[in-house]
C-alpha cells in the first residue's frame, strides 16, 4: 500500500472510505493507428462498489469495451491508474496481471469463447487448472458451478451439442469458478434472443445479490436500465453521464 | 500450471489435430530413424574393427628388449652415455617376473625361437621354430586353421605355418596326424668345477661360465595348419614356420642366439630372453606400462600410434554419419516449426481464452513447449525402433552378400544403450528448440485482438 503515485493515494482513501471494489482514476489507453492517434479511452474515472451491478452503456466506439479489458487486466492503460484491491493494475507486471485475471475477476464474453474442442466440465476446469487448484477438490467446484447456472446435467456436453443460451451459462459457471470477488460482462446477451438474453441477465442479477461485483458492457439501454444498479454512459472514450444513484432498487 | 495439468492440455492438443501432428511426429522419427541407422552403423563398424584388432594382439602387447639387443635395431639413436646404460639391464627372470607385477598386464611370454632340423615323412627340412603362447589360441591367425589348437600347454604337438606345410606335401590336409621330429640344439650347464670355455676375463665371472651345446631330438604330432602367422612381435623377421606350445619350447633348452652373445660380454648372464611380450587387458593400458618398462631400464615397442589413427579416423566417420544423418532430422524439425505456426493461427482464440482466464505468458509458452517436446519424445521412440530395424536390415542384406562370397558373417551394426539415449536427448531438444519461435510467438499474442468478436 506504499504506492505513492498521486492515484493511488487518492484511490486508497477511496477504498478504505466506500469499499470501492474497482477505482479507475484518469484512464487514458490512446494507439496509433498508421498516422492517427485513437484515444479509445481518455480520462476515465469510475469507482464502482462492492457487490454494485454496473453497466457501461454506449455506441460501438465509445471506449466500453476497451475499459473492460483494462478493468479486466488484458490491456494495460498508457496512463492513469485502475486500483483493485489495492493494487494498480498499471503497475503490475504481466505475470501479477495472469493471477490478477485468475484469482481476482471472471469473464464472460459476446462469443461465450468457450474451447469448442472440450466438454462442459473441461471447459469450466480450465480456470482450475490454471489456478493450480487441488485436483480431487476441482470436480465438485466444477460441478457446484454448473448446478449455479442449471447445468449440472450437461457436463459431457461439448459446446456445439448446446444452444447459445446455454453455452452463455457454461461461460458464466467457467467465470466464476475460481470464485473471483468481480464478473465483467462484454455484451453477454449480443449473440442470445432477447428471452434468452433475459434469462442470462437474471442469472447475473443472482450472481450479483449473491455479493459478486458486476461490471457489464451492453449497448441496450432497456437492458441496462431493468437490471443494473447504474448506468455509467460513454462517448468518444470519456464519461458521458453516470447514473449513480438511477436504478438502484429496480426490480422486476 | 502444474507439470502434469501442462501435459493433459497438450497431449489433448495433440489429438485434436491428429493427422497433421500424426504426420510432423512421423517426420521427426523418419529424422531420428536415420540418424540412428547412420550411427548404429558407425559404431558397429568401429566395434567389428576393434574387436579384430584386439584379437590380433598388435595392439594390446608390449615388446621388450633389452638396451643391447635394442641397439641393433636402432642404431641411429646411439647415445654416448654411461657404459651402465648403453648396456642395460638384462632381460632375465627378475625381469620377467617385475613385468608381470605391474597393473594390468595380462601375461608376459618370452620369444622363444631357434633353427631346428625337421624330419618329417621322411625328408629333412631346416627352419625356424617358433613357441606359441596359450592365450594366442583366441588370435584371428587360429579362425580358420584346420585341425586344432594344442591341446595343453606343454603338449608335444607342432602347428605347421601353410607354406612350409606345402614345401612338406602337396596335399597339406594330410599331415594332420602325422609325426615330426625336431633336431636341435640343448643348452647344458656346465659342473660348477669346470673350467669357463668361453669369455671370463676374470671380472664378472662368479659361477661357471658358458655351457654345452648337446644334439637332441624331440617327436612332436602335427594337430593343426595355419594360413597367416600369428602376430609374435615388431622384429618377426624370420619368424617360424613351425610352432609349438611356448612353455614346451621354453622347457627344450634350446641354445637361443641372445645366450652365445651373453655369453661374449663382460657381465655375462646364462638365462635371459632375447624379447619379452607383455600383453595387457587393453590397447588402453599400453602407453602406461610400456613407460614402466622404459623406467626399468628396457625398450618398449608397441604400435599404438596406429590404433590412434584408427580411432581418430572412426570419430570422424561418426561425425560424417551423424551430420548426414542429422540433415533428415533438420528437415523435420522444420516439420515442428510449421506445424505449431499453424496451430497458433488456428489456435488463435483459444489462447485469447486461455489467458483472460488467467493463463500467463509464460503459462502459453510452455504448453507449446510441451507440444513440440511430445512431438519429439513420441518421434524419438518411434525412429530409434525404426533405426533398429534399418539397421537390423542393412545387417541382414549386408550378411546374405557376405555368403554369396563364401565369407563369414559379421556383425557390422550396433546399437548401444548410449545411442537410444541420446537419439531421445537428442530428438527431444531438437523438437524444444523448434518449439522456441512459435511458442514465444503464441505467449505473444494480444488477447483482445485474439478475442476480438468477428
Amino acid at each position: 500500500m506504499a504506492r505513492s503515485t498521486i492515484f493511488g493515494v487518492i484511490v486508497m482513501s477511496g477504498e478504505t472510505q466506500n469499499g470501492a471494489a474497482i477505482c479507475a482514476v484518469e484512464v487514458q489507453r490512446h494507439y496509433r493507428m498508421g498516422e492517427e492517434l485513437v484515444r479509445a479511452v481518455d480520462g476515465v474515472s469510475l469507482e464502482v462498489r462492492r457487490a454494485e451491478f454496473v453497466a457501461l452503456l454506449g455506441s460501438s466506439g465509445s471506449g466500453k469495451s476497451t475499459l473492460l479489458n483494462l478493468i479486466a487486466g488484458l490491456d494495460r492503460p498508457t496512463g492513469g491508474a485502475i486500483v483493485v484491491r489495492g493494487r494498480d493494475l498499471a503497475q503490475m507486471t504481466s505475470e501479477e496481471l495472469a493471477g490478477y485475471r485468475r484469482h481476482t475477476v471472471g469473464m464472460v464474453f459476446q462469443a461465450f469463447n468457450l474451447v469448442p474442442s472440450m466438454t462442459l466440465l473441461e471447459n469450466v476446469e480450465l480456470p482450475l487448472r490454471l489456478a493450480e487448484a487441488p485436483r480431487d477438490a476441482r470436480e465438485n467446484k466444477v460441478r457446484a458451478a454448473l448446478e449455479r447456472v442449471g447445468l449440472g446435467a450437461r457436463s459431457k456436453h461439448r459446446p456445439s451439442e448446446m444452444s447459445g443460451g446455454e453455452q452463455q451459462r457454461a461461460a458464466l459457471a467457467r467465470a466464476l469458478v475460481n470464485e473471483p470477488g468481480i464478473l465483467l460482462a462484454d455484451e453477454p446477451t449480443g449473440n442470445l434472443d432477447s428471452r434468452t438474453g433475459d434469462e442470462i441477465l437474471r442469472l447475473i442479477r443472482e450472481i450479483n445479490q449473491q455479493g459478486t461485483t458486476v461490471v457489464m458492457v451492453t449497448h441496450e439501454r432497456p437492458l441496462a436500465e431493468r437490471y443494473a444498479h447504474r448506468i455509467v454512459v460513454l462517448g468518444d472514450g470519456k464519461v458521458i453521464s453516470d447514473g449513480t444513484d438511477a436504478k438502484s432498487e429496480v426490480r422486476e | 500450471m502444474k507439470g502434469h495439468d501442462l501435459i493433459e492440455l497438450a497431449s489433448r492438443n495433440l489429438r485434436e489435430s491428429l493427422l497433421r501432428n500424426a504426420l510432423t511426429t512421423l517426420g521427426i522419427a523418419v529424422g531420428v530413424a536415420s540418424l540412428v541407422a547412420m550411427l548404429s552403423l558407425g559404431v558397429g563398424l568401429q566395434d567389428l574393427a576393434s574387436r579384430r584388432l584386439a584379437r590380433s594382439g598388435l595392439f594390446d602387447s608390449v615388446i621388450v628388449y633389452s638396451r643391447r639387443e635394442a641397439r641393433e635395431f636402432s642404431r641411429t639413436e646411439r647415445r654416448a652415455t654411461s657404459p651402465e646404460s648403453s648396456e642395460g639391464r638384462a632381460l632375465d627372470e627378475a625381469a620377467r617376473e617385475e613385468m608381470a607385477r605391474l597393473p594390468n598386464v595380462v601375461e608376459v611370454n618370452p620369444d622363444v625361437r631357434f633353427p631346428t632340423e625337421v624330419r618329417v615323412e621322411d625328408r629333412s627340412f631346416f627352419t625356424m621354430v617358433a613357441g606359441l603362447p596359450d592365450s594366442a589360441r583366441s588370435s584371428d591367425a587360429f579362425d580358420e586353421m584346420q585341425g586344432r589348437f594344442f591341446a595343453s600347454r606343454d603338449a608335444d604337438e607342432a602347428i605347421l605355418q601353410i607354406e612350409f606345410a606345402k614345401d612338406i606335401n602337396a596335399q597339406p590336409a594330410t599331415l594332420i596326424g602325422k609325426d615330426v621330429v625336431l633336431r636341435y640344439a640343448e643348452r647344458q650347464p656346465l659342473a660348477a668345477t669346470a673350467t669357463p670355455s668361453a669369455g671370463g676375463d676374470g671380472a664378472g665371472s662368479a659361477g661357471p661360465l658358458g655351457f654345452n651345446v648337446v644334439r637332441k631330438e624331440k617327436t612332436l604330432r602335427i594337430v593343426g595348419i595355419i594360413e597367416t602367422q600369428p602376430f609374435g612381435g615388431i622384429s618377426n623377421f624370420g619368424r617360424g614356420r613351425l610352432f609349438l606350445p611356448l612353455e614346451l619350447a621354453e622347457a627344450l633348452n634350446t641354445v637361443q642366439v641372445a645366450n652365445v652373445r651373453d655369453l661374449m660380454r663382460a657381465t655375462p648372464t646364462l638365462k635371459s630372453y632375447t624379447a619379452l611380450t607383455v600383453r595387457m587387458t587393453s590397447p588402453a593400458q599400453v602407453p602406461a606400462a610400456q613407460e614402466a618398462i622404459k623406467k626399468m631400464g628396457f625398450s618398449a615397442f608397441s604400435l599404438l600410434d596406429a590404433t590412434r589413427n584408427l580411432r581418430r579416423f572412426f570419430a570422424v566417420l561418426d561425425v560424417f554419419l551423424g551430420i548426414f544423418g542429422s540433415l533428415a532430422l533438420a528437415v523435420a524439425s522444420l516439420g515442428i516449426v510449421n506445424t505449431l505456426v499453424m496451430a497458433i493461427l488456428e489456435r488463435r482464440r483459444e489462447i485469447g481464452i486461455l489467458k483472460a482466464l488467467g493463463a500467463s505468458d509464460g503459462d502459453v509458452k510452455k504448453l507449446f513447449f510441451a507440444e513440440a517436446g511430445s512431438m519429439g519424445l513420441v518421434g524419438g521412440v518411434l525412429g530409434v525402433a525404426l533405426g533398429w530395424g534399418i539397421g537390423r536390415l542393412i545387417n541382414f542384406g549386408t550378411n546374405v552378400y557376405l555368403r554369396q562370397q563364401e565369407l563369414p558373417p559379421e556383425n557390422i551394426w550396433s546399437v548401444p544403450w548410449w545411442l537410444v539415449a541420446g537419439a531421445l536427448a537428442f530428438s527431444v531438444f531438437v523438437s524444444l528448440v523448434s518449439g522456441l519461435y512459435p511458442a514465444s510467438r503464441a505467449a505473444k499474442l494480444d488477447p483482445v485482438q485474439a478475442l476480438r468478436y468477428e
